[in-house]
């Protein structure tokens, strides 16, 4: 029997598309219309970890559940100092477990921000940010700049739906009625889409950036005739289109958070935007890459005051991320074991770092294999959040979503599995010993 | 339980500091009860606090925690056998805003603005505060739905879009802000006064305030219209306060109440043409509230020190993130609201900011009837809740204002009349400012007082009222209420001594207005059209679902209102 | 040949990311695109394979041409194959520099390994 369902959210991207139709037969998802290749991907399904396994010398045997919570809980009490990993693709009711996960186990609990926007977060530490719901753009916009993103491979429906190709109140002509400006460091096919194209030298970008802001400032004669390959001429210009235009809107990526400057170039960017407020309307946002990244760093923020790595181990909360980010504990060898939830280290984190990440206890909680299950010690399959498990998600632009429970699986979701890892928590302190065992 | 031989005020029931045994059964306040026995001899009872106006949930506080790190370090406490880490000092995590509100002795907190696109957030914050009852009121000022039925002088569809609005949000009441400001500011403008139509709509901050008002009694909603003025924080502005003010005035309330509530007045009582020649009209918009009955205000009293400015009156976060350098957030949300968060300091010796101090008290001290004044410090705008104890000694001591006037700038001599204030609040007025006039103001029948049937919230203070004078012993008056001996919530102790012994988890008021099917059709084409051209998301994704309000307390107005309520 | 690398999300990336263990996977990761100049000057074509290398570590991956690309800017999807050679140093953000490392590439006949055998021996002590 074929169920249908409409108006399903999207569990890929930052753009959390709403508007999914998607038939289910027998427990599984048949038909995804609507999406985009990557989120009728993951609506459609993959091979998955059919059972709990705990590391048995070279190999993962299968365990019970109550197995695999009863030894990641064993993990996490032995260790000195555990960090708590991912958190970016699942939905706030498991992230809200694993921060009270993190507070009784007294470790680190940090999102995949700290290797993807992480750097944006400390920007708005330091400058706020002025922003607008991805709505407001799409009524709004007729100038839609990309800075160090591609949308065409890493958010498809983002110009259709949001910013560059889609009509609203006040853009009833779409396209024709905006003007698309790309910068980054090479061509992409989001390129393509730009009125005008923007090529500047890699790890330049807070050099550009602060060329455009003192041109912003008519403060002409303080720029050089070039800056990061981008001749003075082309950078008048690109002023004067943000001058000229009703409501600019700058959409920044990991081309701004990944190089050379880090979070100074957000910094910077961030200001640019300020300082153009002076000017005419302009707005800025990150292109948050995972669906609720969003959401750990909202969650995170009210239930502990910071944004991510927060550190519990002195019973009290603990923010400085260039101390306790992930890629810094773990390079630094100040964790010695990791639960991983909802991400892939061992893929996405630099090589020697994973080296270390090997060398300690790991817990893997996550419905697919991926490289860091070849890492795990105890790895437990969860629902998929936002198809068979319900709950919250925030958008790229800070809107919360509930996520619908599409098909009944045989799993529990990472709220569940969380739980449960607390409760063997909770029974087994003081009672375990921590001797080095054999696997 | 029963709380033996406190001195209580319970004006709302005519109690004014008698000595009398409380009674607690079920959560209530009952003529007797066995049980637990709680000592309270000679010492100073009330209700619970009571907070109508404070920034305790969804987006605009989030984004003040995010951007300000350095205020979450401010706060920080570890976590205890009861309680689970707090952070934060102007903008609290929310465990700490539940913890320290319960250590000052107050049970009921509502949010003052949340946008109805954005309720979810605000909802989730909102579950996870501990102790307090809470709700949130929803903003309408600077809908595009709100302003086409006020174009179209559609009052009966405006009903409808609230009560869609409120079960949409989970909220409590209309909130109005700026009114059409937020509209404007989608292209970086503002609106300049009353009269001044808004871009692209063909309506004036008038009619929309108007509208919303006889929208608000048309559905017999338990609290007025909640509204922040358009001009906050400007120079010369207190004459559009008084113009908005003369507005309402014909406007029949549906209940026995106020037909509009004021948020943080302080800001909205300033005299003169520039920040010059800027000066104190408290006294005029006190001598108003003397000669009209048909309004109450909150103070929004600044604290000095470190505050976090956030508003759904964007245009204006963004020019004090102009005047005072500071960092600037800003949120601008489709179709409904706009709003910003700037962190910055108040300082003694800047002139601005001590006329600004001011200008709260007189406004508690010029305004006869305590009953329309409440006692706020537009948490976390003014200054954050947790000094509420320095604002009540300095409104019951003109000893303690003279000390605070010597160490702050000068032009508060010249530039109000707050020296010259005689009057000291008394135990009375205190407790109706905070506890018995919020609840009153915002139709909590159960809240702000100790009579039979209402819900068991109350404070038991280390102060004797009998043997303290406050105007002389305002620092023990600021201590006791610091901390609260006792505060009972729901009939549980939840803190003693200032620390807290229980976390319950409170409910969440909202309101179900019924409304004629006729007219809940009508809305729902301009609905329909409008989440297919122009919203981002969907209208079936986009109501706030059961599961984020998990204690809720429904009130029901409207059609189904029996014969009691009217 | 020296080059600046840049690592990133791609189409193909992200709709395998769900299924690392998979042979597309680990195609969609494991190649490394040039300007068509470098391509050629490395006297490289349709599938032959390239060696990128620099203080962090090695890693073979095959070649493609990009004329997006200007000449000495290489990209990488982001994944296994382009952690190899990015080092974990974050300036004190917290974010290791994932775009704009520099790197050595060179033509080889050595193949590209499956995303299993690079982690191969990794673990070296017991939990």
């Amino acid at each position: 029997m074929i169920t249908s369902f409409e108006d399903v959210i999207c569990s890929f991207c930052g753009c959390l598309c709403d508007d999914l139709a998607v038939e289910v037969e027998d427990d599984k998802v048949t038909k995804v219309r609507h999406s985009c290749r990557l989120g009728a991907n993951k609506l459609m399904g993959h091979e998955r970890i059919k059972a709990p396994m705990v590391r048995a010398g070279e190999d993962l045997k299968e365990v019970s559940y109550q197995e695999a919570y009863d030894r990641a809980a064993e993990i996490l009490l032995c260790a000195k100092h555990p960090l708590l990993y991912g958190w970016a693709s699942t939905v706030c009711e498991a992230q809200k477990k694993g921060i009270l996960l993190a507070e009784e186990v007294g470790g680190i609990i940090d999102s995949t921000a700290t290797v993807c926007h992480g750097p944006s977060i400390m920007g708005i530490e330091e400058k706020g940010m002025a922003g607008a719901t991805l709505g407001q753009i799409k009524n709004r916009a007729d100038l839609v700049i990309f800075w160090g993103c591609n949308p065409a491979e890493a958010h498809p429906r983002h110009t259709l739906r949001y910013s560059s190709n889609v009509c609203g109140r006040f853009t009833a002509d779409g396209r024709g009625c905006k003007n698309v400006v790309v910068v980054d460091v090479r061509e992409t096919k989001s390129s393509k889409n730009a009125n005008k194209f923007v090529l500047i030298k890699p790890g330049t970008d807070y050099e550009v950036i602060t060329a455009l802001r003192l041109l912003v400032a008519s403060k002409d004669d303080m720029v050089p005739d070039e800056v990061g390959g981008v001749s003075k001429k082309d950078l008048a210009e690109v002023v004067q289109v943000m001058k000229a235009s009703k409501f600019g809107v700058l959409f920044f990526g990991l081309g701004l958070t990944h190089s050379r400057g880090r979070s100074k170039n957000i910094d910077n960017a961030l200001s640019l935007v300020a300082e153009l407020n002076a000017h005419t309307k302009f707005v800025v946002m990150p292109m948050r890459g995972h669906y609720n990244v969003g959401g750990m760093g909202q969650v995170a923020a009210w239930e502990t005051g910071f944004p991510m790595s927060i550190d519990f181990a002195r019973g009290q909360a603990y923010f400085n991320p260039g101390e306790t980010a992930a890629c810094e504990v773990l390079g630094h060898k100040e964790v010695d074991a990791t639960l991983v939830v909802a991400a892939d280290p061992a893929s996405n984190f630099p090589r020697s770092i994973v080296d270390n990440l090997a060398n300690m206890p790991v817990i893997q909680v996550d419905p697919y294999q991926n490289p860091t299950t070849l890492l795990a010690d105890v790895v437990i399959p969860s629902a998929i959040a936002g198809i068979e498990a319900e709950g919250t998600a925030y958008r790229m632009d800070g809107l919360a979503l509930r996520m619908k429970k599409l098909v009944n699986s045989p799993f529990p979701s990472d709220e569940e599995v969380i739980g449960h890892i607390i409760e063997s928590v909770r029974r087994l302190k003081g009672t375990v010993s921590c001797n080095d065992k054999e696997a | 339980m029963i709380i033996r031989g406190g001195i209580v005020y319970d004006p709302a029931n005519g109690i004014f500091g008698e000595e009398m045994d409380l009674c607690i059964d079920n959560g209530r306040i009952v003529e007797d009860a066995k049980g637990e026995v709680i000592d309270a001899s000679g010492l100073l009872v009330m209700p619970g606090g009571v907070d109508a106006h404070s920034h305790i949930a969804g987006p605009k506080v989030n984004t003040g925690r995010i951007m300000s790190p350095g205020d979450s370090r401010m706060g920080t406490e570890p976590k205890t056998a009861v309680c689970r880490p707090s952070t934060g000092y102007t903008v609290p995590n929310c465990y700490a805003m539940g913890y320290r509100y319960a250590r000052m002795g107050y049970t009921t907190a509502f949010e003052a603005a949340t946008p109805i696109i954005e309720s979810r957030h605000t909802h989730e914050e909102l579950e996870e505060i501990p102790i307090i009852d809470k709700g949130a009121l929803t903003l309408f000022g600077s809908n595009w739905e709100v302003m086409e039925c006020v174009r179209d002088k559609d009052i009966s569809k405006l009903a409808a879009y609230i009560s869609w609005g409120l079960r949409a949000s989970r909220g409590y009441g209309v909130k109005i802000v700026n009114p059409g400001g937020g509209e404007a500011w989608g292209f970086g403008s503002n609106v300049k006064g009353l009269y001044d139509p808004v871009p692209n709509f063909d309506v004036t901050p008038a009619e929309i305030i108007r509208a919303l008002a006889q929208a608000n009694e048309m559905l017999q909603l338990p609290h007025s219209i909640h509204l922040h003025f358009n001009n906050v924080g400007k120079p010369g502005n207190y004459t559009t306060a008084i113009e908005t003010l003369e507005l309402l005035k014909d406007i029949k309330p549906s209940r026995m109440r106020q037909i509009v509530h004021v948020a943080h007045m302080q800001f909205s009582a300033y005299g003169g043409t520039s920040w010059r020649d800027f000066d104190s009209q408290a006294p005029v918009i006190a001598d108003y509230y003397n000669t009209h009955n048909h309004a109450t205000m909150d103070l929004g009293q600044i604290i000095f020190g470190n505050a976090t400015t956030m508003t759904a009156d964007a245009p204006l976060e963004y020019g004090n993130a102009r005047l005072l350098h500071a960092k600037w957030s800003n949120h601008d949300i489709e179709l409904e609201e706009s709003s910003g968060v700037v962190p910055l300091i108040y300082g003694r010796k800047m002139p601005i900011n001590a006329i600004q101090w001011a200008i709260g008290l007189e406004l508690a001290l010029l305004t006869k009837d305590p009953w329309k004044v409440l006692m706020t410090t537009d948490h976390p705008n003014g200054g954050p809740f947790v000094n509420y104890p320095e604002v009540i000694a300095l409104l019951m001591s003109k000893a303690k204002r003279a000390e605070e006037i010597a160490t702050v700038h000068e032009l508060v001599t010249k530039r109000t009349t707050l020296p010259g204030i005689e009057r000291e609040m008394d135990w009375n007025d205190i407790t109706i400012m905070t506890r018995a006039a919020p609840a009153r103001v915002l139709g909590l029948e159960d809240k702000g007082h100790l009579g039979p049937g209402a819900d068991a919230d109350i404070s038991i203070y280390n102060l004797k009222p009998e043997e303290v004078d406050p105007s002389k012993d305002y620092k023990l008056v600021k201590n006791a209420l610091s901390l609260a001996k006792y505060t009972i919530k729901s009939g549980q102790v939840v803190s003693i001594d200032g620390e807290i012994t229980a976390t319950p988890e409170g409910k969440t008021y909202w309101v179900d207005a019924a409304v004629p099917k006729a007219d809940m059709d009508r809305l729902m084409i301009d609905l329909k059209a409008k989440f297919e051209r122009y919203y981002s998301i969907k209208m079936s994704n986009y109501m706030v679902q059961d599961a984020y309000v998990t204690r809720p307390m429904v009130i029901k107005t409207g059609e189904q209102v029996s014969e009691a309520v009217q | 040949m020296k080059a600046i690398m840049i690592s990133g999300r791609t189409l193909a990336q992200g709709a395998t990311c769900e299924s690392k263990m998979s042979p597309e996977f680990f195609k969609a990761t494991s190649s490394l695109s040039l300007s068509e100049e470098d391509f050629s000057s490395l006297g490289l074509s349709e599938g032959k394979n390239v060696q990128v290398s620099n203080q962090f570590g090695q890693v073979v991956a095959s070649a493609r041409s990009d004329k997006g690309l200007s000449n000495g800017l290489v990209f990488m999807p982001m994944g296994p194959y382009a952690n190899a050679v990015i080092g974990p140093d974050t300036a004190g953000s917290g974010t290791p520099q994932f775009k704009g490392v520099e790197v050595e590439i060179k033509p080889t006949d050595m193949p590209v390994l499956d995303v299993r055998d690079m982690f191969r021996g990794m673990r070296r002590a017991k939990p």
